[in-house]
């Protein structure tokens, strides 16, 4: 296979199919700027960032390297700390920053949040500079989401990303701080970086070249372009594993030491990355990544990508998808609450090419067990446009806000005052992402809200019912009690909201804008 | 909105620096460079010597037991498998116990806690050592475990015997007090998640010896240990640190049983080995903070004030003593805090079970101490209808009321004047009342506020290890090169250091380098802990500098024929009398002149003393104190909330370098709030932690920082002749973070109209905040006066 690293081009021929891109990185390139914290994508010391051809230029994103297969960046540019620096003596704006707000004590996981912030200033840094402070700040803290520092307490971090976005918009008087040089030149470093090959996935290469086994002998790591090579793959390599992100896969190799011998990569297929907004429905290619979707779905499912914020952290967001959290099979995933009250439904395509579709009610079948036949995978999820206009409530409880997985996730869809039906649905209350279905019956079309007035009673018996649908567990996350008073407060909230929202009454502010 | 972001560049004491960046400067990190460049090196980092080997343990399986047969087999013919050891091979000594013995390297027949290491393998890779050491077949005898601090306290099992501290008569005035509560709150340890793991690396020497490579605070006792299990001298072992990834107290013990076992691989294969401990090992295999089972009974009168305090603190401990008998100490001599307790009994229990053995981490048990006193303080105020702020400072120690528990007055009284510029430069009145009017006007939002003070006793608890040794060379090009016993962790102190010496010499920072700390340049250390590192190390490097400037002046005054208050070293140069050299020429001038350029300095803390039998002393030199208001908002219908503004006024005595206060400030306070809000240490109930991995163990993340972080030094120099009149800040201010929980405490009492303070062990997840806005509710249903809140504002669910 074939990349780039910071401006040194690689050809591998032998590398394992489950080689993660940070043990490459250490053992075999030296670099040993990027970190290992967790091996889990947990703590961003790993960051580095991945670039790839966009429509008219090279795109770079965060990811983490701990749980990122190697096989999947063929043609990408990988930029790690080392990568930054463009000469001796020289350092990108984010690396002066940050020595100048003294954002690093043991430094252990400073070149992990160099990355990011590196990321969002090439990727936003000229829009941001002309934003206000709040947005600004907004905007770095998403940056950085997935990077835990255990010494600074973050402060002086998130100052350094505003000192690097507020440089950039005093670009031409900047000269009075001299120790930042002006972002561009970074950006243009990095910009002005050339494959020495051309970039595949414009199409047009013949397929063999894609098929080609980019691994040892035992093992591959196969990156089809298209479903028909995806669907001959599945047909001669029925052992092989399906890796999307790989943000729940690839932790099989770095926490439980497990070989995976034969993957199947399904980043490179554009039918699957595709969204396509269509006038009665949306189509979400199962391997759109969530960052493509927040981007995308902004207008229109604007209470699920504030839900998406809260997903992982950004790294974990640019590499993860939603095929892979619905086949993956969590209960405790965040999507398939909201997918499951959307009624959402999904395409499932075998290795001959046959297609059915199901409603992602019926997919879930017990715990970590879905309908999926060993030779399909999931290509593509489809909402129709009508429910998308419907009253949405979306809460996840955790521990901590941000990048943490859910104790209870909970999804609430009212269809307004004149039909007044209901869609609820939970995960992290049952086996399986589930409806609420009998509590559903009880609330459509009842008089739970008399002109914008709850009535407290038909709550409570919601409530009762809420209780025997569901009997949760207690674990690591969340006690069964708790999870069980969330359900019905989740649920109090939601109609509070509806409630006064149809009537224009004003609502209790929310202590967080996201879900 | 109001967003003061603390100024890096506070006013640079000018105390005695002169050229830049000396003493009271806010210059960066000595690494900061190489932290962004990511070229500063951390050991997993060091190129690897051909034939390495990497390590991973075979862990036990059982709480508590016998191992009745062991089958090695499948792990020694696994793939990349060289050499796999048990107990029995080990040469020398077995038991790495700190203090006390306790802690074999390897189990023998004997497990105490899921995870205790039973065998050790050496491979090629480490990923074929981690598949090997599952491979073990291993046949148990399981033996009752103890598991809880209730366990313990039953069965009356410590790893070490009790220890208490009396003044006065506590039950008498107990008993005669106008008003009298008793209480208990559960306070949880906490995982010390530095970002860098636990590792060492093993090289064998010519001579048969082993230069150990490790992440410590201690390398002195790696050195030592090391000598111990290998049976060989300790001139044979040299132990380096250049700095860690962190360490919080988790590296002062838990590093020397990876540095003892790579040792003896590599002793037994001739091979350099790295062991390295991946994320879920380092979580399940080393010591936390302690959990803490704090009870009490507490007289007072009717202006809140203490008058009799029976307090009972109940640490868990683990399966060994390792340093617990430090640890509870410290949380005894801090159960006071900040205040004069009039007469009182405070017990300490060392609790032993069958759990790793807990370890130091920043406060060292200072911390859990506290939360007693400043629950019950809160408890007083909601039965008085007090705010909690005016009965904390109806408290304070103050002339007249300055007795500690253990015998020691309290002489500066920094705090009473702290608490009151505190409370003004934050509005703390006017803020309570507009928390009140938001409390009133909201729903199911709640909006709480607290000031909480920290006080905290500066010098190891342990006589013998208030000392420190320096080693300074000068070199004929006028650069200067100084090692101490001290490690960096981040902390800042090597570029105190630094700034130390470059301030004694009059030069500028760059001339100075502080190189790895290593047993051979500086021998006899002790660890970097107890926030000491400063006091010790600086002075010792002060003491070498002034031994050289002594030599160098009276060479001078010889040479030039000057008197000694003619000769100035500063701006990078000597002035002499009338006539001046630069250093370097200086330098090179004394080298001709044969003077010599190298010293040891040395410091040992005056004044400490305590007396076990008696439990009276003086076991602090001084108190660093601060004090901190956080404001919250928190939501009823799920117990979710929000840090929204803090203020701290922290006092550091002179400052050292502001910038890097600063940052062991908010550093530290975000560690504290971490402990006591999301950060969940949980064991099943057959006692393995389910805390394991980032995944379900929370530590705060950027978003959690709250938008207003005000934070201030309170710029007095301490009383105590200490390294240029500063004060430690390493531990210090994690406490600070105890206004965050105190805050939390006071949104849920705003529920009851502040009648009624519900318990709330920590952490306080929004589960257990939810839970203490249950006991309000029922309150509430029972209170014979009318709350402020009823049932249906809350929509209870249970
Ligand atoms: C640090 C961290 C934080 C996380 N936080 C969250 C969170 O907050 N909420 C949450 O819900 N999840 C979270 N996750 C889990 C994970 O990121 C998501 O579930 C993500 O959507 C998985 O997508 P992926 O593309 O990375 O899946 P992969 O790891 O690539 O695949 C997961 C599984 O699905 C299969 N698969 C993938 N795509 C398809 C397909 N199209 N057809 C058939 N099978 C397929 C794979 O074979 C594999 O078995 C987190 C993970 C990490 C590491
Ligand atoms: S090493 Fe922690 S996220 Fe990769
Ligand atoms: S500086 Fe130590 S973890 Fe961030």
């Amino acid at each position: 296979m074939r990349f780039v690293v910071n401006n040194v081009p690689v050809e591998l021929v032998d590398v394992a199919a489950d080689m993660t891109l940070l043990r490459y990185l250490r053992s075999q390139q030296n670099l040993m700027g990027t970190k290992e914290g967790c091996a889990s994508g947990d703590c961003g010391a790993c960051t580095v960032l991945v670039g790839r051809q966009g429509a008219d230029a090279m795109v770079y994103e965060a990811v983490n390297a701990c749980i990122c297969p190697l096989g999947s960046l063929q043609d990408c540019h990988i930029v790690t700390v080392e990568g930054l620096t463009p000469a001796p003596g020289v350092m990108h704006p984010v690396q002066a920053a940050m020595v100048e707000c003294h954002g690093s004590q043991c430094g252990f996981c400073t070149p992990g949040f160099v990355m990011s912030l590196a990321g969002l200033q090439l990727a936003a840094g000229n829009e941001l500079a002309k934003a206000d402070e709040d947005t600004q700040r907004a905007a770095v803290i998403d940056a950085i989401s997935g990077n835990l520092c255990r010494c600074t307490g973050y402060r002086p971090i998130i100052a350094a990303g505003l000192f690097v976005l507020k440089e950039a918009s005093l670009k031409e008087a900047s000269l009075k701080k001299t120790t930042l040089k002006k972002p561009a030149q970074t950006a243009r470093f990095v910009q002005n970086w050339v494959p020495n090959a051309p970039l595949a996935g414009t199409g047009g290469a013949p397929a063999d070249t894609h098929n080609r086994n980019l691994s040892d002998g035992a093992s591959g790591y196969w990156q089809p372009h298209t479903e028909i090579e995806l669907q001959q793959l599945l047909v001669e390599y029925p052992h092989a594993r399906l890796v999307a992100g790989g943000t729940d896969l690839m932790l099989e190799v770095t926490q439980q030491y497990k070989n995976l011998p034969q993957l199947i990569d399904l980043n490179r297929i554009e039918s699957l990355s595709e969204i396509l907004i269509g006038s009665d429905e949306i189509v979400l290619g199962a391997a759109a990544n969530y960052s493509a979707l927040e981007k995308t779905l902004a207008e229109l499912a604007p209470e699920f990508v504030a839900l998406l914020k809260r997903l992982g952290s950004r790294q974990i967001r640019n590499r993860g998808t939603l095929g892979g959290n619905i086949c993956n099979a969590s209960p405790i995933a965040d999507a398939p609450p909201y997918l499951l009250v959307m009624d959402a439904e999904l395409e499932l395509v075998n290795s001959k090419g046959g297609s059915r579709r199901e409603l992602l009610a019926h997919f879930y079948r017990n715990y970590k067990q879905t309908s999926l036949a060993a030779d399909e995978y999931l290509a593509r999820i489809r909402i129709a446009r009508a429910r998308l206009a419907q009253p949405l409530k979306l809460f996840k409880i955790t521990k901590r806000y941000e990048d943490d997985i859910s104790a209870v996730m909970g999804a609430f869809c009212w269809s307004g005052a004149t039909t007044n039906e209901f869609k609820i649905a939970f995960g992290g209350m049952a086996a399986i992402p589930k409806r609420a279905s009998v509590t559903e019956q009880f609330l459509t079309g009842s008089n739970w809200c008399v002109s914008g007035d709850v009535d407290e009673g038909i709550l409570a018996q919601a409530c009762e019912l809420l209780r025997s649908e569901f009997s949760p567990l207690s674990d690591v996350r969340a006690s069964a009690a708790y999870r069980m008073a969330m359900a019905c407060n989740l649920l109090k909230k939601a109609c509070y909201e509806f409630a006064a929202e149809a009537f224009g009454k004003v609502t209790e502010a929310r202590l967080f804008h996201h879900a | 909105m109001r967003r003061i972001v603390v100024n890096a560049e506070l006013s640079p004491a000018a105390n005695t620096g002169n050229a830049p960046g000396g003493v009271g400067h806010s210059i960066a990190h000595e690494s900061a460079h190489k932290h962004v460049r990511g070229t500063a090196e951390y050991v997993d980092d060091l190129p690897l010597l051909p034939g390495t080997l990497f390590v991973a343990t075979g862990q036990s399986a059982k709480p508590h037991a016998r191992i009745r047969a062991i089958d090695l087999s499948a792990v020694k013919s696994a793939s990349g498998v060289i050499d796999v050891i048990v107990q029995s091979d080990i040469p020398g000594k077995v038991d790495v116990g700190p203090v006390y013995l306790g802690d074999p390297l390897l189990a023998g027949d004997l497990v105490e806690f899921i995870g205790q290491a039973i065998f050790a393998v050496a491979a090629t890779s480490f990923e074929a050592a981690q598949r090997a050491a599952v491979l073990a077949k291993i046949e148990y005898e399981e033996l009752p475990a103890q598991l809880t601090i209730e366990d313990s306290l039953t069965a009356q099992s410590f790893v070490l015997p009790q220890h208490q501290l009396l003044l006065g008569d506590p039950d008498a005035s107990i008993e005669t007090a106008p008003h009298q509560l008793s209480g208990e709150i559960f306070v949880r340890g906490q995982e010390h998640f530095y970002l860098e793991g636990q590792i060492s690396e093993a090289r064998l020497t010519e001579d048969g010896g082993i230069h150990v490579i490790s992440s410590t605070q201690h390398p002195t006792e790696i050195q030592k240990l090391v000598a111990e299990v290998l049976a060989i001298p300790l001139h044979l072992v040299v132990a380096e640190v250049r700095r860690m990834g962190g360490g919080f107290g988790g590296k002062e013990t838990q590093a020397a049983p990876l540095a003892c076992i790579a040792a003896l691989f590599a002793q037994r294969n001739r091979r350099p080995v790295r062991y390295r401990m991946p994320r879920r090992d380092d979580m399940i295999q080393t010591g936390k903070r302690h959990d803490f089972l704090n009870r009490w009974r507490v007289g007072f009168n009717r202006e809140g004030k203490l008058l009799g305090v029976d307090l009972q603190l109940a640490g868990k401990c683990g399966y060994s003593p390792d340093l617990s008998e430090g640890i509870v100490d410290r949380a005894m001599f801090h159960a006071d805090n900040a205040y004069f307790l009039n007469s009182a009994r405070i017990l300490g229990l060392r609790c032993k079970t069958h759990t790793v053995s807990n370890t130091a981490f920043r406060g060292f048990g200072g911390p859990k101490g506290m939360m007693a006193v400043e629950t019950f303080l809160e408890d007083i105020a909601r039965q008085l209808g007090m705010d909690p702020l005016d009965v904390r400072k109806a408290n304070l120690y103050q002339p007249g009321a300055d007795e500690t528990p253990y015998g020691q007055k309290i002489e500066q009284h920094v705090l009473p004047i702290l608490i009151e510029r505190l409370e003004k430069s934050s509005d703390y009145r006017a803020r309570r009342i507009a928390i009140t009017e938001f409390n009133n006007t909201h729903r199911h939002l709640k909006k709480g506020i607290a000031l909480t003070p920290v006080k905290f006793g500066i010098s190891f608890t342990a006589k013998h290890l208030n000392q420190a040794g320096a080693l300074l060379q000068i070199y004929t090009d006028g650069s200067l090169l100084i090692n101490h016993g001290g490690t960096e962790m981040g902390q800042g102190l090597y570029t105190k250091i630094q700034q130390i010496v470059a301030s004694a010499f009059g030069v500028s920072v760059n001339r100075v380098m502080v190189s790895s700390t290593r047993t051979d340049k500086v021998p006899n250390t002790s660890p970097t802990a107890a926030s000491s590192g400063t006091d010790l190390n600086g002075m010792a490097a002060k003491d070498a500098c002034d031994q050289i400037k002594a030599d160098l002046v009276s060479f001078a005054c010889e040479h030039f024929n000057l008197a000694p208050a003619q000769i100035i070293f500063k701006n990078d140069l000597v002035i002499l009398g009338e006539n001046q050299l630069d250093f370097p020429a200086f330098i090179k001038l004394a080298y001709i002149n044969r003077v010599a350029l190298s010293a040891t300095g040395h410091y040992r803390t005056p004044k400490i003393h305590y007396d076990r039998a008696t439990a009276k002393g003086q076991p602090f030199l001084y108190f660093a104190n601060g004090a901190a208001v956080s404001e919250v908002t928190l939501d009823c219908l799920t117990g979710e909330y929000k840090v929204d503004q803090v203020d701290i006024l922290h006092d550091v005595g002179k400052s050292l370098n502001p910038a890097i206060d600063i940052g062991q400030i908010e550093g530290g306070f975000i560690q504290g709030m971490g402990w006591l809000t999301t950060e969940e240490l949980l064991w099943d109930e057959q006692g393995r932690v389910i805390s394991n991995s980032p995944a379900n163990y929370k530590i705060p993340t950027a978003f959690d920082v709250p938008e207003i972080f005000n934070i201030e030094l309170f710029d007095e120099p301490n009383l105590e002749n200490t390294i240029h009149l500063s004060k430690a800040v390493g531990e210090p201010p994690l406490m600070l973070a105890i206004s965050v929980w105190a805050a939390l405490r006071d949104a849920c009492s705003s529920t009851t109209n502040y009648q009624f303070s519900p318990r709330l062990d920590t952490p306080a997840t929004p589960e257990r905040i939810y839970w203490a806005l249950q006991d309000c509710v029922a309150f509430n249903k029972t209170a014979a006066v009318k709350p402020g809140t009823t049932e249906e504002d809350f929509n209870v669910t249970t």
